[in-house]
């Protein structure tokens, strides 16, 4: 039976113990784009299997949130969100904020979830972390339409600024991507991730501008504290739907960051990739 | 393709794993909080270390007792076209040795070369989610395995029709039965058409009737000029798939040649193979003591002590005691378990009849079995010594025992252990026509 596919010539793998640092290999990644495609799709497919709301979660739970946040930091502590009313001041901030813990958590753990599949076929253990970042983004999509409903009833009307979606929304990929990376390759030695990583995301919500304003921030704090690549997202989101100036000051900083966070994240994981399966 | 290219080259691999050091017991309070405290960072060591081998190259690294080498210095070539048979003992370093031909894990040392592309089966059904449908399960699994999605979709009807899971292939796989799940999950992996096939045990799965049709299957891969490695305990599947073979003991090669002439020297070795079974130290046992064994093993048909008895062979069980006392009618028996922990069977003294009178000192009782039933596994024997009124000495586990061939049957047929906790003599007949 000879495949009308297979190549005339044949590749060459050689197997051999690796050491150091490597750099990504994306010309052997693009072989795997249909494993890869078809593994996002799973995800996708399986994440609300057996539920009686389906895909009506990635609405309930950021909207939940966001009725929280409103009641408590808007009614009750009444925050200052320089004259934003609090419901779209949160809204703006809270869908980003799902998909990046929610992605950040499925893609620590995804590596120890599929610890069965590691072990037994060999495919780029990249795309173990890499996976949830293209399926939340389903969840994601979905959940503008909360966003949506919100500047529609505020009467927002879009501005040039809204041309910073996409990029936006790359920048937040990029920061789910590299922390992924770096907790994904450290779950799989050191366990304790999965222990702090719920700890953790809780913490994260207020090292970032998503419950009070970044202006709140005292003016010599402001270069440390835009450090922090949530500040620079979740401010650039804010700007680019309601039409605020765009703040460079908070968002390069943490661009640079995460480009920093990605990359170092790729090493790391490709350094670590050789021990994977035997430290399960 | 040149026929005479070598498709796999493997040079001097080697595999080293570290199994983890034993833990420190503190018999104080005090010792144990301050280590509670230290636990953290004597941890984060020892992780580390599990995977670290600077110590390696010092002059008696390779020694150290922590050190397990599942591989060592092992070459050999697979000219292209090839079916290759990898056999040996569980732990021999089969399974490391393809896990590592297809990149699941690194070697330690040394290389290999591979020229194609290459599929490898280590299990059936990997990424199977049970929430996913047959339909969708094949286009992942098929995926994982290294098709591309165009691929699976030219071979998807003549997948489903060789499971015969036609009627559920829209279900979710979840509400398939196991049997069910196998058949789709090997049907998809029985259409990979690589240059290269690895395959670690898999014909070992479903019923009889589906193991041959996979064997059939097999049969045309080899047949069709590709390069197959394939590791099995079945030495009939060996015999009759493979051209060659290699034989593993202990992370090395130590024989390779003709499949037919290594499997035989794989038979034999299993057959002398011999361990000690000291039982003076037995760490559990109970019974009053009057009488205590002091060892348990097999002996083969040729005599020899083995851990590895086969299958339709005679063998001998001997247990040897030291008594304290004249002791009269003394009672010996054994139960024979296996791997799952059920008992297979219980062979007592009581059985033929008799007790014997057991004088002070050293003796041995023999239980002989003259046609081992047993089907491949492991099992292990526990034995008692008492009389009427009191147990004298019982160790449950007292020794253990590898099956890995048989002769039970004319035929290399070995009935699969998820089948049968034992082997049964029989024939069939068949009658046709009138004449009923």
């Amino acid at each position: 039976m000879p495949d009308a596919t297979q190549s005339v010539v044949s590749q060459i793998t050689i197997v051999k113990p690796r050491s150091g640092w490597q750099i990504i290999d994306f010309k052997a990644l693009r072989g795997y784009r249909d494993l890869f495609l078809f593994l996002v799709w799973r995800d996708i497919k399986v994440l609300y299997a057996q539920t009686i709301m389906g895909f009506a979660w990635a609405i309930l739970q950021p909207l939940i949130q966001i009725a929280i946040f409103t009641i408590i930091f808007g009614q009750v502590a009444k925050v200052n969100t320089d004259g934003v009313p609090y419901l779209l001041f949160s809204t703006v901030a809270i869908i980003p904020w799902t998909y990046l813990s929610q992605t950040i958590t499925q893609s620590s753990e995804s590596l120890v979830k599929d610890q069965n599949m590691l072990g037994k076929i060999y495919f780029p253990r990249l795309i173990f972390p890499m996976t949830p970042v293209l399926a939340k983004l389903v969840d994601f999509g979905i959940s503008i339409l909360i966003l949506l409903a919100v500047l529609l009833y505020y009467r927002v009307s879009p501005t040039w600024n809204l041309l910073f979606f996409p990029f936006l929304v790359l920048f937040m990929m990029a920061l789910s991507a590299g922390v992924g990376l770096w907790l994904s390759a450290m779950a799989i030695r050191y366990r304790d991730v999965k222990h702090a990583m719920p700890f953790a995301i809780r913490m994260f919500v207020y090292s970032a501008p998503i419950v009070y304003s970044a202006s709140s921030i005292p003016q010599q704090y402001r270069l440390l504290y835009s450090l922090n690549p949530l500040v620079g997202i979740i401010e650039g989101f804010r700007s680019c739907l309601l039409g605020t100036p765009m703040e460079w000051l908070y968002v390069i900083p943490g661009l640079l960051i995460t480009l920093l966070i990605f990359v170092s994240g790729a090493l790391y994981f490709q350094r670590m990739e050789k021990i994977f399966v035997d430290v399960i | 393709m040149n026929e005479s290219e070598n498709a796999i080259v493997v040079k001097d691999l080697s595999k080293c794993y570290r199994i983890g050091l034993k833990e420190n017991i503190h018999d104080s309070m005090g010792g144990a909080l301050f280590s509670f405290f230290k636990s953290p960072l004597q941890n984060y060591r020892k992780h580390r270390s599990l995977y670290t081998f600077n110590d390696l190259d010092s002059p008696d690294g390779e020694n150290a007792d922590d050190v397990l080498w599942a591989l060592k210095d092992v070459s050999f070539e697979v000219k292209s076209g090839e079916v290759v048979g990898v056999i040996g003992r569980n732990g021999a370093g089969k399974s490391t040795l393809l896990k590592i031909i297809s990149r699941i894990t690194d070697p330690t040392g040394g290389y290999a070369e591979i020229r194609g592309r290459v599929s490898s089966l280590l299990e059936v059904g990997t990424g199977f989610h049970p929430e996913l449908t047959g339909r969708e399960n094949v286009f992942l699994n098929g995926t994982i395995l290294g098709m591309t999605k165009k691929e699976v979709h030219r071979k998807f009807d003549e997948i489903v029709a060789f499971s015969g899971v036609e009627k559920f292939i829209d279900t979710p796989v979840k509400r398939y039965s196991s049997g069910m799940k196998v058949r789709l999950a090997f049907s998809v992996a029985a259409h990979l058409e690589p240059e290269i096939l690895i395959i670690d045990e898999v014909l070992a799965v479903g019923d009889a009737e589906f193991q041959q049709k996979c064997l059939g299957k097999m049969q045309n891969v080899s047949e069709s000029g590709r390069t197959v490695l394939f590791v099995s305990h079945n030495m009939g599947a060996i015999n009759q798939l493979c051209s060659t073979a290699i034989m593993l003991d202990g992370g090395r090669i130590v024989a390779k040649g003709e499949s037919s002439k290594i499997v035989e020297q794989y038979l034999a070795k299993i057959f002398n193979s011999s361990d000690n079974h000291d039982l003076k130290n037995a760490p559990v046992r109970s019974g009053d003591g009057r009488l205590q064994f002091t060892a348990a093993y097999l002996l083969n048909a040729a005599g020899r002590k083995t851990t590895m008895p086969i299958a339709g062979d005679p063998v001998d069980i001997v247990l040897e005691y030291e008594s304290y006392h004249d002791l009269p009618r003394v009672k010996f028996l054994l139960t024979i378990f296996n791997q799952l922990g059920i008992a297979v069977t219980h062979c007592t003294v009581d059985c033929s009849g008799k007790r014997f009178d057991v004088g002070k000192g050293e003796g041995r009782v023999i239980c002989r079995i003259p046609r081992l039933p047993l089907p491949l596994g492991q099992y292990k024997v526990s034995i008692v010594a008492a009389d009427d009124m009191e147990q004298m000495d019982w160790v449950p586990t007292a020794c253990v025992f590898d099956v890995e061939a048989s002769h039970f049957f004319p035929h290399q047929f070995v009935p699969p252990m998820r089948y049968s906790t034992a082997l049964v003599d029989h024939s069939w007949e068949i009658h046709t026509g009138k004449h009923i």
